[in-house]
């Protein structure tokens, strides 16, 4: 009896746990990690539950490893134990978070190998603002959960090598030293595979010295806004007078933001039309002064800069068949699809116009004439609208839209310029109305702009919304925090296309003022 | 045929006597019914056990060379009644499926076989799909073993304790003239392992030989009052003996550990790993298995042998029965059998162990702890600290990762053609409301899902339609079903198209038509396109639904063009033709059109050929960010871009290289009316030279221009 009830030895297997997505080699990596261990006279075991999970879904493959002793078959897991696993390789940085909140990363012995790239999950593509999550929180999680982090880009690397991602982690795994294998031994395994041996290895070579450097790839939601300081002069007159007005009549800390707003409108029209942003910008920046704007740091005036140009840059068929045009965007496309020299590439855009459009780039009095007369708009209607694939390569489809771009000089007299204008005046008379009164909240009516974006269905959603966040004022005018929760409108707005959210919000809103 | 090879696997299957087979388990019960001499296989696929299907579809020449017959059954029904030919003739015949999904299908058969009862080996492979990962409702085999009086196997997760059980299962069907039942859990079906391989065998007994000799005997046939007298005793008096007699004689179930202890734990056999591991942790077992507690190991789960069962218990103050799922039934059964002899063991069970859920190696850990805490705590004396990831997960900083870590519920591949059949049914519900949606099985399912948001129901493999039939009266709306063509041709056909056409239901049916049983791998099924030498494929789904009176029937050959996949279901919708609105939407999976048109591109551009690629871009200039594009598809190549642009608050759509140039994103565009960003590019890989001269006449003319323009521009740099 003594003798059952002293401790069994426990060599204890390595365990590999590899969280990835369907697509992403989960399965080629865990099969590497296997021969190789047999290779090495190790008994290897691995297992998955791949299920549905083949399709986009997060699945996790687990492999045991261990060195037999006297020819006998040790009895292996087929499935991680938290808080008892000793490798840890997430495919995509969230599922390294993933990974921790299964709870098989933990500080006294797993290794956590993680890319940063970001594979959005479609709840965070859906939302129409920006829904995406903050993977510094993973960042800050490292800490508690891991032993030791190996973190960088693997998919970009493995890209570079022409590679995909599993050879990249393979790599991470042989430089992360945690398995007491050789980098022969790690190469073999990858030259029994089969297929595409050469940019495995380059990219497994890549990972391996990468992750014995050990210098971790910086994470962050999104990159850092390019807001430069305005340059003096760039040698165009008409462009340095513009760039002077920016240095003689804004205080300095407007400058970046003004100065984007000119890039953008000078390309959207032209010059002209720049001074016109200005000179309202200097208007506004004024009234911005006289309602004691220094004191909150002119915060109306920075988000005139940037909302003010957003507006007046409204996106119509005018610009869209500029920005089609360009030898700039040709190229870029040339790039974005990778084709090489002694390839020919042809776009063909999908577009949808109707006759809501048309009308639009019609002077402003003849657009409304026919706007006017529902038959006649129904009659046109049923020849403009439908969708058009227009091959912006050929010759024909060239000169359409270079002709339809080629109405920029007569976009102020249009009836679409009419209306974003009128649009545009309301918007900046409510702002300034409130501006006096409360301040904070003025400077979030121009910032609700952001609600309005996109072109035909969208854009009337957006507008549509824009206005419901906006028939929230009179009830939060007289609030101190009424500029905090018309941003939380905003951003209610921008969590889902139906707009439930804002539903919610705006009866939490109804029920202060009862 | 789909367009994967399984020629490295069949190599697989060929192995000799004395080899060592490395591989996944699924695998080796393969090789294992090869080397059970087995006449005939056949099975409907279904993860965890496709593998076992596909494997033999590619492995003919073996199959030839061993005289074994193999077919792709139409369901799990049809290949059950497949046993049927091992009741008169001593045939080994085997068949697997997706359990309990496909039991429940095969049930029928399953009553009559259990009942007339087998002279030749009979085995049921079952993937048994529970737990994590698990695509189905949560139920157990063992119900079916029990109502049917059949046996079942449930061994040791390790490859050759599988293999053993394979070719046990023969020998204890003919030994009881009982069909038995081998149930294989998801990840021991995908475990890698290792096991001595045999050489395969011959059947004793031919198909060829049985058909030319019939057999008939009277008292196997199910028929009043046979059934009642002969096969009802027969199960109770002559079969089930002999079945306990074979299992203790062959010793099926293992005993590991001391021979004696204050307690013991009875275990599933495939509960085993999980196990060891757990007293691993506990320090009451080595590397190897050898335990410091009394195992009974029921590598057969159904009968219990009640002998072995009080031979384990009598002595015992405890034991602990270790089973997976419920109802309990093993734990009822052992506490009958202790209770019949008046043995007086404690026996625990659920309660010391969750009543529900995975059985995983942590949760019994803490059960076996929990167990040993109140019978015997003396076991647990120098124990090592237990893993444990409480204090991590307890952490403020961990926790906060449950708000960001998103969900990533299975969604289309990249390209799949069933995309824009559900983009084109949210563009109908825009404007005619939300509908009632029965869903089926099968990829079309993840409609469900976001960013569709799609189908309120699935009732089973081939019953959307039916499940919809109760809405049969005359109402403002009508409800749409969905069916895959897997679902039609597994017995949509009559179940549901038939009862719709019969009871003149005006419902919409919209039958999913990918070319394959795509959800299971992309198997072959009649009304897939390709020419397969083995099978009778093109058969058309719209002509057997016109077949069996079905009127107002479109069939859309791309459903790519969303324009019409929404204008057909408007018209649907509202047409007032009586009976069932049936459209058949057909495109070919993407996953096997790439696999198959890959290879042939890369070759055609290696040799030198002229050949077009498709794939698609967002023009971020015009991408305003608002993601209406995605939530109409939801495409994985349709991703999001952060911007340095200083005026831009939100991401744009950006399309990455995984782009096979469906062209769903661009039809969607358009037909939604969203925005002008979407652009094909076509790039011409060794063009011609009139492609080449008009690339030089065009670049001429636009480049003129383009120049043009720029030089007057006045703009920023």
């Amino acid at each position: 009896m003594a003798s059952t009830l002293s401790a069994p030895a426990f060599d204890k297997p390595i365990s590999i746990a590899i969280l990835a997505m369907g697509g992403q080699g989960g399965g080629v990596l865990a099969d590497w990690i296997v021969a190789m261990a047999e290779q090495q006279g190790w008994i290897a075991q691995s297992t998955s539950v791949p299920g549905v999970a083949q399709r986009t879904g997060a699945t996790i493959y687990y492999v045991e490893m261990l060195a037999p002793k006297d020819g006998k078959l040790p009895v292996l897991s087929l499935m991680p134990t938290p808080g008892d696993v000793d490798i840890v390789l997430a495919a995509e940085f969230m599922e390294a978070g993933r990974s921790m909140l299964r709870g098989i990363v933990t500080p006294d012995k797993t290794t956590l190998i993680a890319s940063t790239h970001r594979s959005y999950a479609v709840g965070e593509k859906e939302m129409p603002g920006d829904g995406t999550a903050d993977p510094q929180l993973v960042v800050e999680a490292f800490g508690v959960a891991a032993k030791r982090t190996i973190v960088f880009d693997m998919q970009t690397l493995a890209e570079k090598n022409g590679s995909v991602i599993s050879s990249a982690m393979f790599g991470a795994l042989a430089g992360s030293g945690t398995l007491p294998f050789g980098r022969e031994a790690f190469e073999g395994a990858i030259k029994a595979g089969g297929k595409g041996i050469e940019a495995s290895l380059r990219a497994f070579g890549a990972a391996l010295d990468r992750a014995t450097e050990g210098k971790p790839d910086k994470v962050a939601k999104k990159p850092e806004k390019d807001l430069p300081e305005p340059p003096r002069s760039v040698g165009q007159p008409q462009l340095d007078a513009l760039l002077g007005r920016i240095h003689s009549e804004f205080p300095a800390a407007l400058g970046p933001m003004l100065f984007a707003g000119i890039k953008k409108l000078v390309d959207f029209q032209d010059v002209r039309y720049a001074n016109e942003y200005l000179d309202r910008a200097r208007d506004l920046l004024a009234l911005d002064r006289k309602a004691n704007g220094e004191a909150h740091g002119l915060a109306f005036s920075q988000e005139v800069a940037k909302y003010l140009a957003n507006a007046m840059a409204y996106d119509d068929v005018v610009r869209v068949a500029d920005l089609k045009t360009r030898a700039s965007r040709f190229e870029r496309v040339r790039k974005e699809v990778g084709a090489g020299k002694d390839q020919l590439v042809y776009t063909t855009e999908y577009m949808h116009p109707r006759m809501e459009e048309v009308c639009g780039t019609m002077p402003a009095a003849l657009g409304q004439f026919i706007e006017d007369r529902k038959g006649l708009y129904a009659f046109m209607d049923r020849f403009v609208n439908k969708g058009r694939r227009v091959r912006t390569g050929t010759v024909f489809w060239f000169a359409g839209l270079y002709m339809v771009s080629a109405l920029k000089p007569m976009r102020r007299t249009m009836l679409r310029h009419k209306r974003e204008m009128a649009h545009v005046a309301a918007w900046l008379d409510t702002a300034t109305r409130l501006l006096p009164v409360n301040y904070d909240l003025a400077t979030s009516v121009i910032g609700t702009r952001r609600l309005i974006k996109g072109y035909s269905d969208t854009h009337s959603r957006g507008e549509a919304k824009f206005d419901r966040v906006l028939s929230a004022v009179p009830m939060l005018e007289a609030r101190e925090d009424g500029g905090a929760w018309l941003k939380r409108l905003v951003q209610a707005a921008l969590h889902d296309e139906k707009g439930k959210a804002l539903d919610g919000a705006l009866a939490t809103i109804r029920s202060f003022a009862n | 045929m789909a367009e994967r090879s399984f020629a490295r696997e069949v190599e697989d299957l060929k192995l000799s006597e004395g080899e060592l087979f490395r591989g996944e388990g699924i695998l080796a019960i393969t090789k294992a019914l090869l080397q059970s001499g087995v006449a005939y296989v056949g099975g409907y696929q279904g993860s965890p056990i496709s593998h076992l299907m596909d494997v033999l579809s590619d492995a003919k020449p073996v199959l030839d060379d061993l005289g074994v017959h193999f077919e792709s059954s139409a369901s799990e029904a049809a290949a059950a009644a497949m046993l049927s030919a091992s009741v008169m003739y001593p045939l080994r015949g085997a068949v697997t499926w997706k359990s309990t999904a496909g039991t429940n299908v095969a049930s029928d058969a399953l009553t009559n076989l259990a009942s007339s009862g087998v002279v030749g080996g009979a085995l049921i492979i079952l993937g048994e799909d529970y737990g994590e990962g698990s695509s189905i409702p949560q139920e157990r085999s063992h119900a079916f073993a029990m109502k049917s009086q059949m046996w079942l196997l449930d061994p040791r997760p390790n490859l050759e304790s599988i293999v053993k059980s394979v070719e046990d299962g023969f020998e204890l069907s003919e030994a009881s003239n009982t069909p038995v039942m081998l149930q294989v859990r998801i990840r021991a079906c995908h475990v890698h392992g290792q096991f001595v391989a045999k050489d395969n065998q011959k059947p004793k007994h031919t198909i060829k030989e049985a058909l030319e000799n019939p057999v008939r005997e009277l008292d196997r046939i199910v028929l009043p009052p046979q059934s009642i007298t002969i096969h009802d005793r027969d199960k109770i008096e002559k079969r089930w003996p002999a079945a306990l007699q074979f299992i203790k004689d062959r010793k099926l179930n293992e005993h590991f550990g001391p021979e004696e202890g204050p307690v013991g734990i009875i275990l599933q056999g495939g509960m085993y790993n999980s196990v060891i591991r757990g007293l691993q942790l506990l320090g009451l077992a080595d590397s190897y298995g050898n335990s410091a507690i009394p195992l009974y190991v029921l590598n057969v789960t159904y009968p219990l042998v009640d002998d072995e069962v009080v031979a384990f218990c009598a002595g015992k103050q405890a034991v602990l029965m270790v089973e997976e799922g419920h109802p309990e039934y093993l734990e009822q059964a052992v506490a009958t059998a202790l209770r019949r002899r008046d043995i007086q063991t404690v026996l625990a069970g659920k309660g010391t162990l969750p009543i529900r859920g995975d059985y995983t190696a942590a949760v019994l850990m803490k059960g076996v702890e929990k167990f040993l805490g109140e019978h015997a705590p003396q076991y647990l004396g120098n124990r090592p600290p237990l893993p444990s990831a409480d204090a991590v997960l307890a952490d403020p900083k961990v926790k906060a990762l449950a708000d960001v870590v998103p969900a990533r519920p299975a969604g289309f591949c990249t390209g799949c053609p069933e995309r824009p059949i559900f983009a084109a049914m949210k563009l109908v519900e825009q404007e005619l409301g939300e509908h009632h949606v029965s869903a089926d099985i099968g990829c079309h399912l993840f409609s469900i899902l976001p960013p569709f948001n799609i189908g309120g129901s699935t009732m089973g493999y081939g019953l959307g339609p039916a499940s919809a039939s109760a809405f049969n009266v005359d109402a403002e709306k009508r409800s749409i079903a969905v069916m895959g063509d897997g679902g039609f041709w597994h017995n949509g056909l009559s179940t549901s198209v038939g009862n719709a056409v019969y009871n003149k239901h005006n419902g919409v049916i919209m039958v999913v038509d990918n070319y394959y049983s795509s959800a299971t791998g992309g198997q072959d099924i009649l009304s897939s396109r390709a020419l397969n030498p083995l099978r009778s494929t093109n058969n058309s789904i719209t002509k057997a639904v016109k077949g069996i009176g079905a009127k107002w029937v479109r069939q859309i050959d791309r459903t790519y063009d969303v324009g019409k996949m929404r204008d057909t279901l408007k018209e649907a919708l509202t047409s007032d033709e009586e009976g069932p609105k049936i459209i058949v939407a057909s495109s070919e999976c993407m996953l096997n059109k790439q696999r198959r048109e890959k290879p042939l591109f890369s070759k055609g551009v290696k040799d030198g050929k002229r050949m077009v690629r498709e794939r698609f871009g967002v023009d971020e200039d015009t991408c305003t960010g608002d993601h209406a594009c995605i939530r109409l598809s939801g495409c994985p190549s349709l991703s999001l871009k952060h911007t340095n642009d200083p005026l831009r608050d939100d991401p744009i759509v950006a399309i990455d290289n995984s782009c096979v140039g469906c062209g769903n994103c661009g039809e969607v565009s358009e037909a939604a009316v969203l925005c002008p960003s979407f652009y094909r590019a076509d790039i011409i890989y060794n063009p011609s030279k009139t492609d080449l001269f008009m690339a030089r006449v065009r670049n001429a003319v636009i480049g003129f221009f383009q120049r043009r323009r720029q030089a007057r521009r006045i703009a920023f740099a």
